[in-house]
Order: structure tokens, then sequence, then C-alpha cells
């Protein structure tokens, strides 16, 4: 029997990661202070606002990220994504709004603050005439990590991304996805509380983009704090317990992506393909709570109901009680384009 | 500090790997030196020895400071070897090579007559005779010079002798020995040729010192834009988002330049002296001067920098500042010696107050070249302080 869900889902499939992430404890886990209070956020944006001119690159975003989270900023380009993690790590001065970071306001001056925090910049940020350890100890020393700690942090972060191998290789010999894992590496040397990156995976191959979200989903599960802006849809669903939709600087819907869909008022399409007395057994199926519509089709029945993961298995049990053989199951759950798409008017490709 | 000096390792492992480096800081001042102090250096620093044949026939009272005095001084510094000749006809056939001591490459040829002092004491017409070798003019030219200026210095003495006879003819007797006292007086007043002979730089050491500031211009660059390079590389956004102060990024920078430049003058220092025979000077003095030139060429070339607003900005301004203060400054010829307003514009370039410390240091001591190197601090204090708030306002992502 075929079984496909044509959407990710992390809460259904398991991935398998070629990088085992070692022990990643984050600041919180080490501190014992403070910064393990559940309830307060790791980063809190209110009211971010930022203009170039004439244009509004940022207009009142507001945003919380807590520990183990993972947040995505999802949005064409030119949204505003980037303007706004910017002021979020304190970067840019922005012109209203405030940040706080385990509850301590972070301005571009605080100093501090900023060793909480790890940057993965959208371009690829590292020197291509050092090599990667020497690139990723030189940014340790600017966070003050001693040098024996420092040592075998790099080494550890090394295999993470999993450049053990090429770790005295210069960086300009390197390829481009080695380069975008380097550049994660970086941002998770010092162990942040939070982790920003800022579509990491673009201009990536689809091999070596899989490994960096993979690497990302395990960043996730250990308890850090992740801030992840992309453009593309799938990547944010793959990774995100939350996300914030944005469009000419503006946050235009947040939450869950189930939360998300339910802005449109689309229901999943579950296609069972199966042999049998098909009307028969969509007879039962249309009794089911949820179901919408049914229909019978060429080679099986097309299902419309609020939620497939809740109803699937109620579906499964009528078609056997009606003596339908089940040879597939497909769902197409209802994406984040098509809310993105309700919400503004246009696609995120635009 | 700990993080500017953090960043400054960083880059200087960076340059360090970087040929670039190599050519700006080493290869280029040291080459074109080499090739400036060949093609401009026809005399000064050549082994030049005049060779004379000198035929002291006269021996006498007025020819001994002649011959021991003047020429044997010229002697006993090296710039000029005697022959001793018997006779004129021997010191003639010396210069013309046609003799039993042909071999002796005579330039010139100075005969002192017979009885020379006697007519001189007692006011009579004399001469000195010099024979000169066609193919020896500057030597000749310089051993007529000499016997020109000891016949002028007779002349006072001739006429002292004349004066004293005509007014008192009792005292006639006593003019030989007046004569030869007036002749062994030293002069009142001495001359002492600052300006061409003991101030000035000699070629070789001129044309080093005026490329290693040159080239310096150029290298202290590198630490100075590659702030402009990280952040056309993405990597200032990094540093900005580590937990340092901005401040320690735009000192971090000047570390690294000042390191370069002292690297790239103690190499050159250290390699002409040896190669070239440049002779800079007072090693403290030299240093004081170099540690001020380079700390000038931060200051300009980071008030440059901080105009432009991309990397490939930042480094053709810098190479325009750099050739232009460098020409202007003279390190490719000597504009002192232009005059008028050229002169006097030299001193906007910190390179001509460069050249001149050295100068003074040449002809002076450490004291001297406290002008030039409070000049290059005042240029490194008032370009910094205005380069300073510029790149610190520039530092965003």
């Amino acid at each position: 029997m075929k079984f496909r869900i044509n959407r990710f889902d992390r809460r259904r499939i398991v991935w398998r990661s070629p990088f085992h992430v070692a022990g990643y404890h984050g600041a919180a886990s080490r501190s014992g202070n403070s910064d393990t209070d559940q309830d307060q956020p790791v980063l809190e944006c209110r009211d971010l606002r930022k203009s170039f001119g004439e244009l509004t690159a940022v207009d009142g975003v507001s945003f919380r990220i807590a520990a183990g989270e993972t947040y995505g900023l999802l949005g064409p380009n030119g949204a505003g994504k980037t303007t706004s993690i910017s002021m979020a790590v304190g970067l840019m001065q922005r012109d209203g709004g405030q940040v706080l970071v385990d509850g301590e306001p972070l301005d571009p001056g605080t100093t501090g603050l900023k060793a909480k925090i790890g940057l993965v910049p959208q371009d690829i940020a590292i020197y291509p005439d050092l090599t990667a350890r020497e690139n990723l100890r030189f940014f340790g020393r600017l966070y003050d990590m001693p040098r024996a700690k420092l040592r075998g942090r790099a080494d550890e972060v090394l295999e993470i991304i999993g450049l053990g191998d090429r770790a005295d290789d210069r960086a300009d010999t390197f390829s481009g996805g080695m380069k975008r894992r380097l550049n994660i590496g970086i941002g998770l040397l010092h162990a942040p509380r939070l982790l920003v990156l800022d579509e990491p995976t673009v201009g990536v191959d689809p091999q070596s983009r899989n490994a960096i979200l993979e690497s990302i989903e395990q960043l996730g599960s250990e308890g850090l704090a992740v801030l992840y802006t992309t453009h593309y849809m799938e990547e944010a669903e793959r990774l995100c317990d939350r996300i914030g939709i944005i469009d000419r600087g503006q946050i235009k819907a947040e939450g869950t992506r189930r939360e998300l869909a339910q802005i449109v008022r689309e229901n999943d399409r579950v296609r069972l393909s199966a042999t049998g007395s098909l009307h028969a057994g969509a007879e039962a199926i249309g009794r089911i709570d949820g179901v919408q519509q049914v229909d019978v089709v060429d080679g099986g029945i097309d299902v419309l109901v609020e939620q497939a993961g809740k109803s699937l298995m109620a579906l499964l049990s009528a078609l056997d009680e009606a003596s339908v053989s089940i040879t597939g199951v497909e769902i197409d759950e209802p994406n984040l384009e098509a809310v993105f798409l309700h919400l503004t008017g246009r696609s995120l490709r635009d | 500090m700990r993080s500017a000096l953090v960043i400054a390792a960083k880059d200087l492992r960076q340059r360090a790997r970087d040929r670039s480096v190599y050519v700006f800081a080493i290869v280029a001042p040291l080459g074109l030196a080499a090739i400036f102090g060949f093609v401009f250096n026809p005399i000064s620093d050549a082994d030049f020895t005049a060779t004379f044949a000198v035929a002291n026939v006269d021996r006498g009272p007025l020819a001994a400071p002649l011959v021991d005095g003047v020429l044997g001084g010229l002697a006993e510094d090296g710039n000029v070897r005697l022959v001793e000749a018997t006779s004129a006809e021997e010191a003639t056939r010396l210069v013309e090579g046609d003799g039993e001591r042909a071999d002796q490459d005579v330039d010139a040829a100075i005969i002192i007559p017979a009885e020379f002092s006697a007519r001189v004491q007692t006011g009579r017409p004399a001469e000195l005779r010099v024979v000169q070798n066609v193919n020896s003019t500057l030597a000749s030219t310089l051993a007529l010079a000499i016997v020109q200026e000891y016949a002028r210095q007779l002349d006072y003495v001739q006429g002292a002798v004349t004066t004293l006879g005509s007014l008192d003819p009792t005292r006639l007797a006593d003019a030989a020995a007046i004569a030869q006292r007036a002749g062994a007086t030293p002069s009142p007043v001495s001359v002492r040729d600052v300006s061409a002979t003991v101030k000035q730089l000699d070629n070789t050491t001129f044309y080093t010192a005026g490329l290693a500031s040159f080239f310096l211009f150029f290298t202290v660059t590198f630490g100075v834009n590659s702030l402009l390079e990280e952040r056309h590389a993405g990597t200032l956004s990094r540093l900005l988002a580590a937990p340092l102060p901005k401040w320690s990024i735009v000192l971090g920078k000047a570390i690294t330049s000042f390191g370069l430049g002292l690297v790239s003058m103690l190499i050159l220092i250290v390699a002409t002296s040896f190669i070239l025979g440049a002779d800079w000077g007072n090693p403290v003095g030299v240093a004081l001067l170099v540690v001020a030139a380079t700390a000038s060429a931060i200051g300009v070339m980071a008030m440059v920098s901080a105009l432009a607003r991309t990397s490939e900005q930042g480094a053709v301004f810098t190479s325009i500042a750099a050739v232009v203060l460098g020409i202007l400054g003279g390190t490719f010829f000597p504009i002192s010696q232009a005059g008028g307003v050229l002169a006097s514009l030299r001193f906007v370039a910190p390179h001509a107050w460069f050249l001149q410390g050295l100068g003074d240091l040449a002809g002076g001591s450490i004291g001297d070249t406290v002008p030039a190197i409070a000049a290059l601090l005042g240029f490194a204090a008032v370009t910094s302080g205005i380069a300073v708030p510029l790149l610190q306002r520039r530092l965003n992502p």
C-alpha cells in the first residue's frame, strides 16, 4: 500500500540526520538562572519599525520565541525579513519598537547580551583564505571563549556540520554547500540561546539543503530557540513550530501551520486508491464526522475532510467494513502558499 | 582592546597569505629603489678618487700648505691619490701617459715651479701650473679648482705684504716672515656648506626612503580598506553581531595597518642598508620617524577610505591619494629643488616631512627631527580625528 503525504509534516515523518548533534547544550541549560524560565521568551520583538527614506521596510513587527521553539518568518524577497532580524539581533538601529533577549533590552550598542545570539547571515560570511578551523576559532575568540574550551568546541562543531575531515582546508576550496554549513557552524560555535538563520539555504544544492534542514531540526529539538527566515514554503512547513507570514513590512498572520490553514478554511483532501465496492465505501465514509465531501473517481475515492490526521483511521475502518480493498492513500493538506495568496493577493514567488 | 587584537591577528594572518602585500610592501619599493639608485647616482655614491701628480720643485714655505695641507688632507680622506713627481716634465709625462710610470693613470698634474715661494714673498709674479688629462674632465677640473682657490688665498697674502712694504720700507726685511705667518694663519671666517653636503641624503638613501614612504601608503591600505572588504564579504555583520564595541573593530584595523607598515619599513630599511648601501642614519631617529610616518599614513588613508561606500571605491580612492601625495611629497624626485610654490606645497604630503626628517637626521641629531615627527603626528591626529567617526558611522551590515 502506498502512503504519501503531499506536504512535509515533521510530526509524522521521521527524518534521519547524517549529523549527530553531539550533546548540544545551549546557554540556557548552562546558566541556571532566570534564563531557564519557561514562561519568558528567549526573544521578544515588540512593534519593530524601520524606514529607509520614503520606504517603510518594517512596519510594526512583533513576535516572540520560546526556548526550544523554531519560529519562521515566511515572506517573499523584500518583505522585510532581513531588516526585521537585523533589528532583532542588534545589527541595525531601529526607528521604533523594542527587542528583549531573555527579558533584557537589546540595542545596537549592547555588547554582553549579544553573546546569547548566534547569527547565520543570508550571505556566506566566512573568511575564504582561512581554514574552517581558523574561521571557527576566530569567531570563538570574539565571543571570549577560553582557548581550551574553544579548541574542543570547534572540533565538536566541525563534526556537527560534517566538516571534520576538512577542518584544516581553506574555505575557498569548499563547495557552496560546505561553505553554507561552515556559515551555520560559526553561528552555533558559542552555544547561543537563540540561533537566527537568515535564508540559510539560498543557492544550495538539494542534498546540502536537506542536510542543513536536518541539522536545524535537531538543534530545535535540543532546546535552542531558532528564528528562521525563508521564502521557501516547504522549509517553513517542515521546520517551524510557528510561522509569521510577513509582507510589505507587516506580519499578516501568525500561528502553527494548521492554525494558518484555518484562515483560508480549506479542508484536507484524502485520495484513497481502492478496489471493490467503491460506492458502498463512499456511503460509509460520508457518515464520518468531519467529512465534508466524498466522490467516487476512477480507481478510488476522493474525500474532503477537516483534518485528515484525525479522520484517517476512521476512513480506513469504514472502507474495511464496506469490503473495499485499499491500495494507496494520498493526503493533500492546505499549504502556506494558499494562505499567503489569500492574505496578500500574490504569490510567495512574486 | 582584546577584541581589537584578535581582529588584528586574524587580519595579519590573512595578509600573510596574500602575495600582493609582499609586492607592495617589499618587492616593488626595493626593486624600484635599486633601479632609481643606479640610474640617478652619477657621482655621489660612486667610488670617486682623483689621482694627481704633484711636482713640488719649489719646496718653499708657501708650497707646503698646498701640498701637505690641502692636497694631503684630501688624500687622507681618500678622495685624492697623490703621485710624487720630481720635475715638471715628469709630472707632465705622467698625465700624458707617456712615461715609465704611465700605469699610474694620472688625472692631472700640479706643478709648483722653483722659487715660487720666494716670488710670492717678494711681491714678484709667480705661477702654479695645472696639466689636465683630457680624458678626466671631472678630476682635472677639480685639480684646477683647488689650485685656483689656493692662488686666490695667496693673492691676499701678497697684497698684504706689498701694502706693508709701501707704508714702512724699513720693515720690508720682515716681509718674508710676515708673509709666512699670514699664509699659515687660518681664515677667521669659515663657510660650512650645509645644504649640499650635510643635510641632503645621498641618492640611494633618498630614493630608497622616498619609495619606502610611497609604498607605505599602499601597504597600510590593506588594513584600512579591509573594513570595506569585510562589509562586501558579509563578515562585517558577524563582527557587529558579536559582543564587542564598534570601536574595537576600527582599532583592530588600525593595528593591522600599523603592523603591516612597520614590518614592511623594517624589512626595507634593513634590506636597503645591506643590499643597496643606503645610509638611513641614527636607528633611534629613524625608528621614531618611521612610527610617525606610519601613523600619518594610516590616518590619511583611513580618512580617504571612509569616504568610499564600496571596497572597489575604497581601493580606487586610496590608490589615487597615495600616488598624488607621493608625487607631491617628492618621493620620486627631490621636489624641494624645484623651488617656488611646488617646493612649499610638498609639505601638504606626509612623505615630504618624512624625507625632511631623514635629511635633518643625516646632518644633525635626533633632536633635529622633532619638527618632522611633530608634523607627521599632527597629520595622524587630524586625519584620524576625521576618519574614526566617519568609519564608525559606516559600520553597518
